[in-house]
């Protein structure tokens, strides 16, 4: 019983980080149909910037950490949304180019973070009270993951209440809906092309910093593991959607947990059966719309 | 016009054939490009890094007909070239006690090699191709990713793990063993491109390649029509994947072992760069880019240890030190700038246009 609670927390926590990244991913791809390879160089950067902030300050303790994700939600952002302005408008409308740009910002990006921070693991301190365990029904449980639940949630409650509430949120969802109506009715769907960058680049921001956590260290290819992973569950979840992109995370995560625990270290490959079996039976996906 | 165009071809065919008799005599010759090769061309390593780019242009057509000609942007297709390599390793090592002649087990080793690569071709192709587009490429990129763990999981100890495998030269032919030896790998590798080459102009020529074009322009006209894109789609999905893991087999011989990095994304995200900044247009923009990125990747590497490099500051000198980051960024360049890749040069230049084309350029296809 105890097992199964420490595999089960312990895979919401990891799928808190497949969130983190899978909710941009999906977002960006909904509203643009671009599938961006440099999402885990947003994270990995953010995760570098915001422990070199939280190092400088306050190495260890709450404060630094608190400044880590400041600093790592505001580079996420603004990284995404250079890159959006400076690149990926310019190739409005050609999904393929646009693909493959990404992919050579990532490959860039990946070689320069290794040549400014070695290709080893940078390990980090954390606050004392994440390293530690709690008792919760028997199973001893890092504090890290209830962080990262905590965190996954209050993102996903908060792009929720932006897209359910607000004028722009309505705009995008109106245009991963239809987005040559929502043009037609006279509204530059364009603007909100950059919005949605910076809101997904924050999450992966957000994401890296706490990624830094979970391992318990930083490196270069910090974003290229979980980038991966959070394709997977896209594609699961269905493209474009942010409900599916939130249960497929859990699923996957956990899935991968137990069978990592069961059945000898199997987990990445249980996770790309399961990719293939939601493919043959529901080729869009658990949430997306009909294609 | 028909006299005009088998004039053309003609023309075509014997440049061919002579540039295939002019790589081929190289190994003979004493041919000295400082700064581009790093040696003469008759010593053991400028052959080998001479070989592994005809490989990688091999392995860039295949990944051509899958991504130029018929339009599916993959993301495995590493898992297939390591397939070829970790396959024919593994076959070799399994047969390696047998009482056979050599020569008939290394023939059944890479017969073998070829049904396992046909088979998991066939396999991953039937379930990605239910899919299309950006879904297609993350399946794809999914199944290779599965590959690339299991290969670095070692099950068994039958891949090696993180270490690679090395090649089991018992059965090997003595040709194509040793340092020595390294014009006939040379030779291989050429003979693997030309035999390559053949197979994707026989591919693209043949009904099943312009409907896969026709596919890649317009799905829904080809249904109308009444033809099931999937079947065609998948024909080539294979013939592209055991091509892939041909060249594969070539790799093994000429590294005499496989390395776990063949089986990564980025390997295959590294093709992708390959054609296009070949020009994903053209058959010879492919191999072409294939050359320019080994010959660019080994001396970038050599220009990233070099004494002018280390006395730059920091800010040159981080950046200029990492190949993949001049890679990276080039690439980028090259989408942006210079749709069509190399291939697209001739032609842009000629027209004299620097606007970016509407569409693509396919008519530099020759």
């Amino acid at each position: 019983m105890d097992t199964l609670i420490l595999l089960v927390v312990t895979g919401l926590g990891l799928g808190a980080l497949y969130f983190l990244v899978a909710s941009g991913l999906s977002l960006i791809y909904g509203l643009m149909g671009v599938l961006n390879f440099a999402h885990g160089a947003f994270l990995t950067i953010a995760a570098f910037l915001g422990w070199e902030a939280g190092r400088r300050i306050s190495d260890g303790t709450w404060t630094g950490l608190a400044i880590s994700a400041l600093v790592g939600i505001l580079v996420g952002a603004t990284v995404a949304v250079l890159t959006e302005v400076l690149i990926i408008r310019r190739l409005y409308e050609r999904h393929i180019e646009q693909a493959l740009v990404t992919v050579g910002i990532s490959l860039a990006a990946v070689a320069l973070f290794e040549g400014i921070w070695g290709t080893d693991p940078i390990y980090t301190d954390r606050p004392a009270w994440l390293t530690q365990t709690t008792d919760l029904l028997g199973a001893r449980i890092p504090n890290d993951r209830f962080l990262l639940i905590a965190c996954a949630v209050l993102v996903l409650g908060g792009i929720v209440l932006f897209l359910k509430r607000t004028r722009y949120g309505l705009i995008i969802r109106a245009g991963v809906e239809n987005r040559h109506m929502v043009t037609a009715l006279g509204i530059d769907v364009r603007r909100s092309f950059t919005l949605v960058f910076a809101i997904g680049g924050a999450a992966a921001g957000l994401g890296g910093v706490l990624a830094s956590v979970y391992y318990g260290y930083v490196s270069a290819h910090l974003g290229s593991v979980l980038l991966i992973f959070a394709f997977i569950v896209t594609v699961i979840g269905g493209l474009g959607s942010l409900t599916g992109a939130a249960i497929a995370s859990v699923l996957v995560a956990v899935l991968q947990q137990f069978a990592n625990f069961y059945l000898g270290g199997t987990g990445d490959l249980v996770v790309v059966v399961l990719l293939a079996a939601v493919l043959l039976i529901r080729p869009r996906g658990l949430m997306g719309k009909a294609a | 016009m028909n006299r005009l165009m088998t004039a053309k071809s003609l023309r075509l065919v014997i440049g061919g054939v002579l540039l295939v008799v002019a790589l081929a005599i190289l190994p003979l010759l004493a041919i000295d490009i400082p700064g581009v090769l790093p040696g003469p061309t008759y010593t053991p390593g400028t052959l080998q890094l001479l070989a592994f780019a005809l490989l990688i242009a091999a392995l860039a057509l295949t990944y051509r007909i899958m991504f130029g000609l018929a339009g599916l942007l993959s993301f495995g297709h590493a898992l297939f070239f390591a397939a070829g390599a970790y396959g024919l390793a593994m076959t070799l090592e399994a047969f390696g006690p047998a009482e056979w002649p050599s020569a008939l087990v290394f023939t059944v080793a890479i017969a073998a090699t070829l049904v396992l690569g046909f088979v998991l071709a066939a396999t991953v192709g039937a379930l990605a191709l239910r899919v299309t587009g950006i879904s297609f490429a993350m399946v794809t990129l999914a199944f290779a990713q599965a590959g690339s763990v299991l290969i670095r999981r070692n099950p068994g100890s039958a891949t090696g793990g993180d270490e690679g495998l090395a090649l089991d030269t018992a059965h090997v032919p003595p040709e194509f063993v040793g340092v020595v030896d390294t014009r006939n790998l040379y030779w291989l590798a050429l003979g693997i491109l030309v035999l390559v080459y053949l197979i994707v102009l026989w591919v693209e020529k043949s009904r099943a390649g312009h409907v896969a074009e026709a596919i890649r322009e317009n799905e829904l006209r080809v249904r109308v029509i009444g033809i099931r894109p999937y079947n065609v789609k998948l024909l080539v999905f294979i013939a592209a994947s055991v091509l892939a893991s041909v060249a594969g087999m070539g790799y093994l011989l000429l590294q005499s072992g496989a390395a776990p990095r063949i089986a990564t994304a980025d390997f295959t995200l590294t093709l992708l760069v390959i054609v296009v900044l070949g020009g994903a247009g053209a058959r010879w923009g492919a191999m072409v880019g294939g050359i320019v990125y080994t010959l660019l990747d080994q001396r970038l590497t050599a220009l990233a240890g070099s004494d002018a490099i280390a006395a730059l500051p920091d800010i040159l000198r981080v950046p200029l030190s990492e190949p993949l980051f001049i890679l990276g960024t080039l690439f980028v360049l090259v989408v942006l700038f210079l749709p069509g890749g190399i291939a697209g040069l001739p032609a842009r230049i000629a027209t004299g246009r620097k606007q970016h084309p509407v569409e693509p350029e396919e008519a530099v296809d020759a």
